[in-house]
């Protein structure tokens, strides 16, 4: 570091024949200190701006922005459709939009949650953080709240072009707004449980691809086993109840069906809405999601503890 | 003079990489999976044919091939190219053709291992050696199983975001599009070896959306042109530090 400034001091300690301390004007930092919060929103700002490849290379931004487009651009189609045709409802309602289009939000995830975490394990960055003032709690929690915060913005923003377009096309503004508080709720649910997954995986491994292909992995997987074990548990379609249990196993499923019956949406509508299986079905898939968000957020931090 | 397309040491050093320390474990998570569900399904009373089809054709095929293809085919080379140490590889007196041989030779085998024995076995399981149904969707996990490695391996030489783009093909591509458009089943790697398994099983056992005759050639060109055009890639490979 000092590299420049000692070939001019070498002759001069030659010279007087002992050594010598120069003053070269170093100074302490005088201003002032901003401290631990600012230091774990500024982790979180950058956080969040890098899962939407903010600050970062053209290349990386492609990605997020093209997800972001996919969820938004359907929506932006469907208010189109029904302005266009008259229609005096929604082609689709606000939750099913999310969960027909989550599978966006869950590469959204799987792409960004390894960007997060994954990056700063395999750069050996880590350390660095934690030889500043945030503990290891606040990096955890500046990172779980970006990568919230980021599927927040990529499951709401669909959400409220719909609402507006429902608006503008002069639907009923009472239905539509409640039942856009049923799809915010979707989304919040949806961005923590997946958030909370995505980035115990992530935190896992240093290499991104690999991070990448578990979080996807496990989404599809436990959606797909979840859906045969239903074949498998339910004889005729009609008495599905019992084997709607198997829905436990996978997150999406989880979120969609606790959604469906804590609303009001199945009852309401003939169409093949996913439900818990009864009202302790409902409680059971509410406590799921809690002990879900819980330990990841706990696991994480332990994680954390020894890098 | 002829040289084999595999090279020994190469083909260790891959498979250390892709199952050595916990990976291999994980990657068993797979074929374990299918013979539990498999099993579940055996000891139920249900329609054994359609659950055959479900958890083989659908799960199986249709979810487990393309993750496994997709984390082995870019494991065995785009790790190395994302850590740099490919470098050391590519300074080797060995044809890149040769390179990118080996390593596919290892994902092919190490996919096969891991999707078309478990298919096999639990083909049987449920549903015996009635109508060819097991060997034909073995064979059928097979081709797609070879069919996802050239071009997955290809991907990860080609893009440093292989894996994303691969699983956008797997889900997006093949699920949700091939579910609304017909046209996007025809350049399906799923429906080309279901295709296959077709052919193998008794009549009107297996639906497949995809031609015999279009599958195989398509089959054959998509493995052959990845496998040529990693070639081309990997001998003109540029290393950027990009994130």
């Amino acid at each position: 570091m000092s590299a420049p400034s000692e070939p001019a001091d070498t002759p001069t300690a030659a010279r007087s024949g002992a050594g010598v301390i120069h003053d070269i004007g170093y100074r302490g930092y005088q201003g002032p200190r901003l401290g631990r919060a600012y230091a774990t929103r500024s982790l979180f700002v950058q956080g969040l701006r890098g899962a939407f490849g903010l600050g970062r290379s053209g290349r990386s931004k492609v990605l997020p922005m093209l997800i972001l487009a996919a969820m938004v651009v359907p929506a932006a189609v469907l208010v189109a459709v029904t302005v266009l045709m008259k229609r005096t409802d929604q082609p689709i309602d606000y939750p099913q939009y999310l969960a027909t289009f989550g599978l966006f939000s869950e590469i959204f995830l799987a792409a960004q949650a390894p960007v997060l975490l994954s990056r700063d394990l395999r750069n050996a960055t880590v350390p660095l953080y934690f030889s500043r003032p945030i503990t290891r709690g606040d990096y955890v929690r500046a990172k779980a709240a970006a990568m919230v915060a980021a599927m927040l913005i990529v499951t709401v923003l669909p959400l409220l072009v719909l609402y507006v377009g429902a608006l503008l096309a002069g639907l009923d503004f009472g239905h539509n707004t409640t039942h856009l508080g049923y799809g915010l709720l979707a989304a919040l649910l949806y961005s923590v449980v997946l958030s909370a997954v995505g980035l115990l995986i992530a935190a896992s491994t240093p290499r991104r691809g690999f991070g990448v292909a578990a979080i996807m992995g496990f989404l599809v997987v436990s959606g797909g086993v979840a859906g045969v074990v239903e074949a498998v548990q339910s004889g005729p379609p009609t008495a599905a109840s019992s084997a709607d249990w198997a829905f436990l196993i996978s997150p999406s499923d989880l979120v969609e069906r606790f959604v469906n019956h804590v609303c009001g949406l199945v009852q309401s509508s003939s169409s093949s809405f996913g439900d818990t299986p009864g009202t302790l079905g409902a409680v059971v898939f509410g406590l799921e999601m809690v002990v879900i968000v819980a330990g990841a957020y706990a696991l994480l931090l332990r994680r954390y503890r020894k890098i | 003079m002829l040289q084999s397309p595999v090279q020994g040491t190469v083909a260790r050093l891959t498979v250390r990489g892709l199952l050595g320390r916990r990976r291999g474990i994980l990657l068993a998570v797979a074929p374990a999976l299918l013979l539990l569900m498999s099993a579940v399904a055996a000891s139920s009373n249900g329609d054994m044919h359609e659950l055959t089809v479900t958890i083989l054709a659908r799960l199986g095929l249709g979810t487990l091939v393309p993750l496994l293809g997709l984390v082995v085919g870019t494991g065995v080379i785009a790790t190395e190219i994302d850590d740099g140490s490919i470098v050391y590889l590519l300074a080797k007196p060995l044809p890149r053709w040769r390179i990118v041989t080996t390593k596919l030779t290892v994902a092919v085998l190490t996919i096969w291992l891991f999707s078309a024995v478990p298919t096999l076995l639990g083909g049987l399981l449920m549903y015996g050696t009635k109508d060819g149904l097991a060997v034909a969707l073995t064979l059928g996990t097979m081709v797609a199983g070879a069919a996802y490695a050239a071009l997955f391996l290809l991907l990860g030489v080609v893009s440093r975001n292989a894996v994303v783009i691969g699983l956008a093909y797997a889900l997006i591509w093949e699920s949700l599009i091939g579910n609304f458009v017909e046209g996007a089943r025809t350049l399906s790697v799923q429906q080309w070896g279901l295709a296959v398994a077709k052919a193998v099983a008794s009549d009107g056992t297996l639906t497949a959306e995809v031609a015999l005759g279009t599958a195989v050639p398509l089959l054959l060109v998509a493995t052959a042109g990845a496998i040529v055009l990693a070639s081309v890639k990997l001998a003109g490979l540029t290393l950027s530090s990009d994130d």
